[in-house]
């Protein structure tokens, strides 16, 4: 490797080699283009909006913005509308995922289905937001078909408020969900499950059983993974959301700090909040795994 | 297989998994359809189906959005997040892929952060920092702001690729004589091609449609498509609803046709762990 000095050949190991034990070659080193960006677009900023954080705009204590954020409830108030949204969106994802990846598996032409069912990934949450404006408007197909039909006597108010964003959320993550679900489903040896077949297991035995137990931990990535974009719902809560009251999530009281305040100090604090309330359930979540059983889930050998 | 000794119960199940499917099926649809009705109707109130069909939308969307102009931007941002993310990540990849070194798992920790915070979290201070430095609102800047949850992705999609080749192969190479950037060219690249592919299309298919990073960094100038977009339905009731839709058809297709082509090279179901598919 260039970068060691000339090499000593006739005494012991030269720096090179050295290096090159301890695994650092030049292979090594094309990680560092890698690193750099990392550090230089997202460490960088980070560390820089936390030390913004604590230097308020207007002056004075260095725990002012945090202060403010949470005694006033206008903002404090944000972290559990968030919440009361990401996480019943997340676990209703999992909970459909679920069911439907297993019967995927079974299927000889899964990839129209998995196509057709991955669809919403390319509308993006404002093209969802925008249909379901229509489709569940008061003229729209969804509430027209359910009055022609007589299940209803009146529109649904589902759109511009907290039902609107859930269904949005749902639409709009269920793809990803589903193919993280389904990978992992996909993963496991059926020749466990057709063991505990012949020993005579229920269908709902063998899931509990066998399928349950090997799933949880990808379920728990795939928890987290689909947690952090419900988490961040920024376009959904104000199209078809109610941003000035029930859907006032935080990552609006954030923008609406940094571009219509210019207050950046304070914007940072309440993306570091919101940070931290990620990190905590994320941190919850891979936490309870390590309780769970961890092991070889493709081929059971022994 | 076992269709005629399967209990009530599990038909009975598997046919309300069934049924859900085929319900949000038939409410997907429905959704894309009025989008895409409206788009080509010409008055639509209170109805099944508009008045009468016409195209005018779109080239009233095309020139009242400047389609254009986002649409050559949209395809600079990609393009460049593209090329750049797997020119930094996947040399990367092949590095953690193949080496040991100490302060790998500080490395793997690095490349997962971005991909577990939240967009907005990161996205606000960088946006801050960019604007700092005269970035903010560049198409320099969305590039950059884009590459942040693009490049850890490459990587962290490319690492199970790399594992998988047999690293006797680039051995024979060096054996033969072979310096690292000619094993690079004519051993490593033909091989790894598909799954470079593979991780590009995603992160192509990620970039067009990565809201939140673009909207914060991006300027007039500098608005991807799906910002484009979100401006239009928020500033709604100025401009006639059915350009909007039109506008929302093109953004649509674009994603589509390029998530088409990337299904057509990646098995989704193979994405954590290799599919090992029984044939009893």
């Amino acid at each position: 490797m260039s970068a060691a000095p000339s090499a000593r050949r006739t005494e012991g190991p030269t720096l090179t080699q050295k290096l090159r034990a301890r695994g650092l070659d030049g292979v090594t080193l094309l990680v560092l283009p890698c690193v750099v960006v990392a550090v230089a677009l997202f460490v960088y900023p980070f560390l820089y909006g936390l030390w913004l954080s604590f230097h308020p705009k207007a002056g004075g204590d260095a725990l002012t913005n945090y202060e403010r954020f949470f005694s006033d409830p206008f903002l404090s108030k944000t972290i559990w509308t968030t919440l009361r949204l990401a996480l019943p969106v997340t676990l209703l994802n999992l909970l459909i995922a679920v069911p439907i990846a297993f019967r995927v598996r079974l299927m000889k032409h899964q990839r129209l289905l998995t196509t057709i069912l991955v669809l919403p990934i390319t509308l993006g949450t404002v093209l969802i937001a925008e249909g379901m404006l229509f489709y569940f408007g008061p003229q729209g197909w969804f509430t027209r078909s359910l009055m022609w039909l007589g299940v209803l006597s009146h529109p649904l108010h589902i759109v511009h408020g907290y039902w609107g964003v859930f269904l949005s959320l749902v639409i709009a993550i269920f793809p990803f969900t589903f193919l993280l679900t389904l990978s992992y489903v996909t993963g496991i040896d059926p020749s466990l499950e057709q063991a505990a077949a012949t020993l005579g297991a229920s269908p709902a035995a063998r899931f509990r059983e066998v399928y349950l137990p090997l799933l949880l931990p990808g379920l728990a990535i795939t928890f987290c993974l689909s947690f952090v974009q419900a988490f961040s719902v920024l376009p959904s809560a104000v199209l078809v959301g109610d941003p000035a009251n029930t859907t006032r999530v935080i990552s609006i009281a954030a923008y609406q700090a940094a571009f219509e305040e210019y207050d950046y100090s304070l914007a940072s604090a309440i993306a570091m909040i919101m940070g931290a309330v990620q990190l905590v359930v994320v941190v919850v979540i891979l936490g309870g795994r390590t309780l769970l059983y961890r092991g070889p889930v493709a081929a059971a050998k022994g | 297989m076992f269709a005629a000794r399967t209990p009530l119960s599990t038909r009975l199940w598997v046919a309300g998994v069934w049924l859900f499917v085929a319900f949000f099926v038939v409410n997907l649809f429905g959704l894309i359809g009025s989008v895409l009705t409206s788009s080509f109707a010409t008055r639509w109130l209170g109805t099944w189906l508009p008045a009468g069909f016409t195209t005018k939308w779109y080239f009233a969307a095309w020139d009242e959005f400047q389609l254009g102009d986002v649409l050559w931007v949209t395809f600079q941002v990609v393009g460049s997040v593209v090329a750049l993310s797997g020119l930094v990540g996947v040399p990367a990849a092949y590095a953690l892929a193949r080496r040991e070194f100490p302060a790998k798992k500080a490395v793997m920790l690095l490349l997962l952060l971005p991909l577990l915070v939240p967009p907005v979290t990161y996205g606000i201070p960088l946006a801050t920092v960019l604007y700092k430095s005269g970035l903010g609102g560049s198409l320099a800047g969305v590039i950059l702001a884009n590459l942040v949850p693009t490049v850890p992705f490459v990587v962290l999609v490319m690492i199970p690729f790399i594992e998988q080749i047999d690293p006797r192969i680039e051995a024979a190479a060096r054996v033969f004589g072979a310096s690292t950037p000619k094993v690079f060219v004519y051993v490593l690249v033909p091989i790894l091609l598909p799954g470079v592919l593979a991780a590009l299309l995603l992160v192509l298919v990620r970039t067009i449609a990565m809201f939140e990073l673009t909207f914060l960094v991006a300027g007039p100038g500098s608005q991807t498509l799906v910002v484009a977009l979100y401006y239009a339905v928020f500033a709604a009731g100025v401009r006639a609803v059915q350009s909007i839709d039109a506008m929302a058809v093109i953004y649509m297709i674009t994603t589509l046709v390029w998530l088409i082509i990337a299904l057509r090279f990646v098995n989704p179901t193979q994405i954590v762990a290799r599919a090992k598919r029984s044939n009893t």
